[in-house]
């Protein structure tokens, strides 16, 4: 959606989410209500590790994603694995795709309120303080929204795949665009083809569904090189 | 006298138990330019952003109160990760369209210029929309650090007459950061040397001698006079 660091910051929360999945899983309950708590968890310890360490973003992923898959494997038994990782687009009920449409407009309508402070907060927080914007205050809903969508995406895409999902369509709307209101654009656009080619192709030739949307975002983002100016 | 727009007091700026700036106290007065010159790492930066309170320091600092700063800073090393055109970025200042194109004009870019990606500007276009940003809402005080390097040749020489022409026509006070020892003969009133201690200050003319110059920089320096307009 927005920028490198939230591509970064959906990995780790990503890959947290799978022990959640695995409950959810097992006791048979919503995967993103499981997810939830998890992403939560991910939340807080992204905050402590930008507070205490200077350790780049990625290493946290690193940690965060094998003690993610470690932790699930335990408990979740092999055959369920697969949904786990990837997502299982077919376990949706008519009312959880409404509940997800209805927490994805909110999330929406966060995004587009607190979009300027956001983008100046990425460009510069000295800038931004000096603004007098709050910006702890403004990372934190940041931080939130990006928790919801990652929650929510693990019914699509799975455990493995939901920072594919957030970090793919942006990357290659920023290759195609010249100003912020064709990256926001494009990036939702892109997220939404990709999406639903993939579903249609999951139709017809009946691989999973979430490899198959992010295979198309792939593809898409391989397009976006090519017209990506020098 | 002009009425006095900022006092500091015996500032001190501690960053991971190193001491920035130790003891500085100065004054500046309403309508003038006050230029801090000292080589890099000396802490002129870290004193701007104390001054906009965006670093914690022991001593005193006041603005006159109800004050406006615009704020210029040395560089965003960020900003070109992000597809955004001109217009965009005075938008996330929520300027209106009329008062964008007025301070385009006043830092002489034509209109056309809004359309154009910020990541493609030259480095000395940037710096001055970078002027013109700070400008938005009237401030009655701009702080401007300078870029110590990356500007395109000649562009150095047309933001320091851009700034003298805005300060005519905005009354605005001055605070600006230069390693550059002609921007100050030229451009300003009163200096402050600064290499974490406060070296000297006081009006150029005066206070850049030789020696305070040598404590400066070093033993290094030579010395030769400009213009004094």
């Amino acid at each position: 959606m927005l920028s490198k660091r939230m591509a970064l910051v959906a990995g780790p929360l990503g890959h947290l989410t799978l022990p959640g999945i695995a409950l959810a899983l097992i006791y048979g309950f919503d995967v993103s209500l499981g997810a939830f708590p998890f992403v939560i968890l991910g939340i807080i310890l992204i905050w402590l590790f930008e507070m205490r360490t200077k350790l780049p973003m990625e290493a946290l992923t690193a940690i965060v994603f094998s003690a993610g898959v470690a932790i699930a494997f335990l408990f979740l038994p092999i055959e369920q694995a697969e949904t786990a990782l990837v997502g299982d687009i077919t376990e949706l009920s008519l009312k959880e795709v409404i509940i997800t449409a209805i927490f994805c407009l909110l999330v929406f309508f966060v995004i587009k309120k607190i979009y300027p402070q956001i983008i100046l907060i990425n460009i510069s927080e000295d800038i931004a303080r000096a603004e007098k914007i709050n910006v702890k205050k403004y990372n934190f809903l940041y931080l939130g929204a990006i928790a919801v969508i990652v929650a929510l995406g693990v019914k699509m895409v799975g455990g493995l795949l939901t920072a594919a999902l957030v970090a793919i369509p942006a990357a290659t709307a920023r290759n195609l665009s010249k100003n912020l209101f064709q990256f926001s654009l494009s990036g939702l656009l892109l997220g939404m083809i990709s999406s639903f080619l993939g579903i249609f192709l999951f139709k017809i030739m009946g691989f999973p569904a979430g490899p198959l949307i992010i295979l198309m975002a792939a593809f898409f983002f391989l397009v976006s090189l090519i017209f990506k100016k020098i | 006298m002009a009425e006095s727009i900022l006092k500091v007091k015996n500032l001190n700026v501690k960053l991971e138990n190193e001491e920035i700036i130790k003891g500085l106290s100065f004054e500046v007065k309403k309508g003038d330019v006050l230029t801090i010159l000292g080589p890099n790492g000396a802490g002129k930066t870290v004193l701007l952003k104390t001054l906009l309170r965006l670093l914690p320091y022991r001593g005193e600092i006041h603005w006159l109160p109800e004050i406006k700063i615009g704020y210029v800073p040395q560089r965003l090393p960020f900003i070109k990760d992000i597809p955004m055109n001109v217009r965009e970025f005075f938008e996330l200042k929520k300027a209106s369209g009329k008062e964008i194109k007025e301070i385009l004009d006043s830092v002489g870019f034509e209109e056309n210029f809004l359309n154009k990606k910020i990541g493609e500007l030259s480095s000395g276009q940037f710096q001055r929309i970078l002027v013109a940003w700070a400008l938005i809402r009237n401030p009655d005080v701009l702080l401007f650090d300078e870029p110590t390097t990356g500007i395109d040749i000649g562009g150095e020489e047309t933001i320091y007459g851009l700034l003298a022409k805005l300060r005519e026509e905005r009354n605005l006070t001055i605070l600006l950061v230069t390693h550059d020892l002609s921007v100050v003969f030229k451009f300003s009133d009163y200096v402050i040397c600064l290499n974490k201690c406060p070296i000297c200050q006081g009006i150029p003319k005066e206070v850049l001698t030789l020696e305070n110059l040598s404590k400066l920089y070093g033993e290094e320096v030579k010395f030769y006079e400009h213009h004094r307009h």
